[in-house]
């Protein structure tokens, strides 16, 4: 950016009252320009076209307009997987949550003074949360079997990643001045962090679970594509058949399922804040 | 002393129901979700399964983590990179003139609350949904990435455009009224300032998402680092699959250290 600047000339202006202003030389063509090596790329690797687009759109039209009317019938065989989909993101959000908390405490740096523990259980949320859920799921299913209990796992380590991350570095924010004072009458850590730190992060703490709950619920409903229970499973297949109907209803369940728990959860979320 | 601690303390609300509540409703819930851990089949094979993928990140193939051809690293990151920009794009291009009519200081109530309601419809369906549907329409390929990325983007991208283009502020228009301005001049020196920087940087943050999707539309299909890793884990290719784990990790990683940097630099100068 400094070249940039020292290769074309500011602009001066004389004011009135005889001072000079200078604005730098705009940057919009180093942005354009860069904007369209970038497009140009993109297009090249994937091989957008927008001809092919605009004359095979109608085959997305027509996959969608099939989908209505949903079969209603089809709840019947819908409500199991989905009441599944809904228990795997609550046992896996329940206890990455809970397990989150002593990594976010080893974590942060004012409560954990060691530079070391610190550095490696971030590094270790960093990992666990770049991995992303889809991956983790298949590859618990190549550990665990095709089932539930191989989505679960997922949920539970992309919720302790990030609840884990959001919670440490809240952590680091709150107020010390109680904690210092309980350690000074003689309390340990634990005994410390527990009354006085502890009462500060709850609400934030509940609220990134329930944040990460309402999350996993979207989630989990792709989840069963690659065999790791919950409604993926029916879609998958259901799409696989052609069987539109059925997919239509299956998504209008996990729409309606997805908008009740966001309320509830928003609504508990504003209680806590 | 004592007494007045003693008496300070018993003042504080007992919250012993409330929490015991809570609690219940809680382990209630936990039971009834148990049915979740069913399936599990952990036998020696999925513990040697694991074993071996831990090994495979360690020993990774390097031929493929360094190759520069078509089914290298980082030719795949290229790909999944460039998914994830021109999805953001086209999500974009179609986003603005969306949120532009869902805006309630724009149009009347009652188209926002229509216009809403499909933004949220068009959120919920899972992203694979559409991967599997525009493999119908482009063959399957990233062009078909990029296509499923642009439509599942639309929702958080107008969502967050949306709040916006509702705190955007009259007054300047109103003084660039009284100036005489012309239309052209009202857009370009009163809304486009005050929109863009916010924009950009939504755009960013859409752009560090739709990267860690991109890495996931592979399983159906649609281009990215996620097919081969697909054929990797099926093929018991450990050290293939350690390669592409940690491409993964690294784009990832790099990515969004980058577009925090730069979303800061956007919003703050």
């Amino acid at each position: 950016m400094k070249l940039y600047d020292k290769l074309f000339d500011a602009e001066k202006f004389t004011l009135t009252n005889g001072k000079t202003v200078s604005q730098k030389f705009t940057r919009m063509p180093l942005i354009i320009l860069l904007l369209l090596i970038g497009i140009t790329v993109s297009v090249w690797v994937t091989g957008f076209s927008l001809t092919m687009l605009f004359t095979n759109i109608t085959g997305f039209w027509q996959i969608l307009a099939s989908m209505f009317p949903p079969k209603l019938s089809y709840f019947f065989q819908v409500w199991r997987p989905l009441l599944m989909t809904i228990q795997m993101s609550f046992f896996g959000s329940f206890f990455g949550s809970l397990m989150a908390l002593p990594f976010a405490v080893l974590a942060a740096s004012n409560i954990t003074n060691n530079r070391v523990i610190n550095l490696v259980v971030r590094f270790i949320l960093t990992v666990v949360r770049t991995i992303p859920t889809l991956v983790s799921a298949l590859i618990a299913t190549y550990i665990f079997g095709l089932g539930t209990f191989a989505g679960t796992v997922a949920i539970f380590l992309f919720s302790f990643s990030f609840v884990g991350k959001q919670l440490f570095e809240y952590i680091e924010t709150v107020d010390m001045g109680a904690y210092e004072a309980l350690t000074a009458t003689g309390a340990d850590t634990p005994r410390a962090f527990v009354t006085t730190i502890f009462p500060q992060i709850l609400p934030t703490y509940l609220s990134t679970a329930l944040f990460a709950f309402e999350g996993n619920v979207r989630y989990a409903a792709i989840l069963g594509y690659v065999g790791a229970g919950g409604i993926g499973m029916i879609l998958n297949e259901k799409i696989g058949w052609r069987e539109f109907q059925s997919v239509g209803m299956i998504l209008l369940s996990i729409f309606v399922a997805v908008v009740i728990i966001e309320t509830v959860s928003q609504q508990l979320r504003k209680y806590l804040s | 002393m004592n007494k007045k601690l003693e008496t300070v303390l018993s003042q504080e609300p007992s919250r012993r129901v409330r929490y015991s509540i809570t609690g219940a409703i809680l382990l209630i819930l936990l039971v009834s979700s148990s049915p979740a851990l069913g399936g599990a089949n952990m036998t020696s094979k999925g513990f040697e399964i694991g074993w071996n993928i831990l090994t495979g990140i360690f020993t990774p193939d390097t031929s493929l983590l360094f190759g520069l051809g078509d089914s290298g690293v980082a030719y795949l990151i290229l790909q999944t990179i460039a998914i994830a920009f021109l999805g953001t794009l086209v999500g974009a291009v179609i986003a603005v003139p969306l949120s532009f009519i869902s805006a309630t200081n724009i149009v009347p109530r009652p188209v926002v609350l229509v216009t809403r309601f499909i933004i949220m419809a068009i959120r919920t369906v899972p992203s694979l949904v559409y991967g599997l549907m525009f493999i119908r329409v482009t063959g399957p390929g990233p062009f078909a990435g990029v296509m499923t990325l642009a439509i599942v983007s639309i929702g958080m991208i107008s969502k967050l455009f949306i709040e916006t283009i509702e705190d955007l502020d009259t007054g300047i228009l109103e003084s660039l009224d009284a100036f005489g301005s012309t239309l052209f001049q009202k857009i370009r020196y009163g809304i486009l300032p005050q929109l863009g920087s916010d924009f950009i940087s939504i755009l960013v943050y859409r752009f560090d998402m739709n990267l860690r999707e991109a890495t996931i539309l592979g399983l159906v299909g649609a281009g990215g680092i996620g097919a081969p890793m697909i054929f990797a884990l099926s093929a018991y290719h450990w050290h293939q699959v350690g390669a592409i784990l940690i491409g993964l990790f690294l784009l990832v990683f790099i990515v969004e250290i980058l577009s925090d940097k730069l979303r800061q630099k956007i919003l703050h100068g």
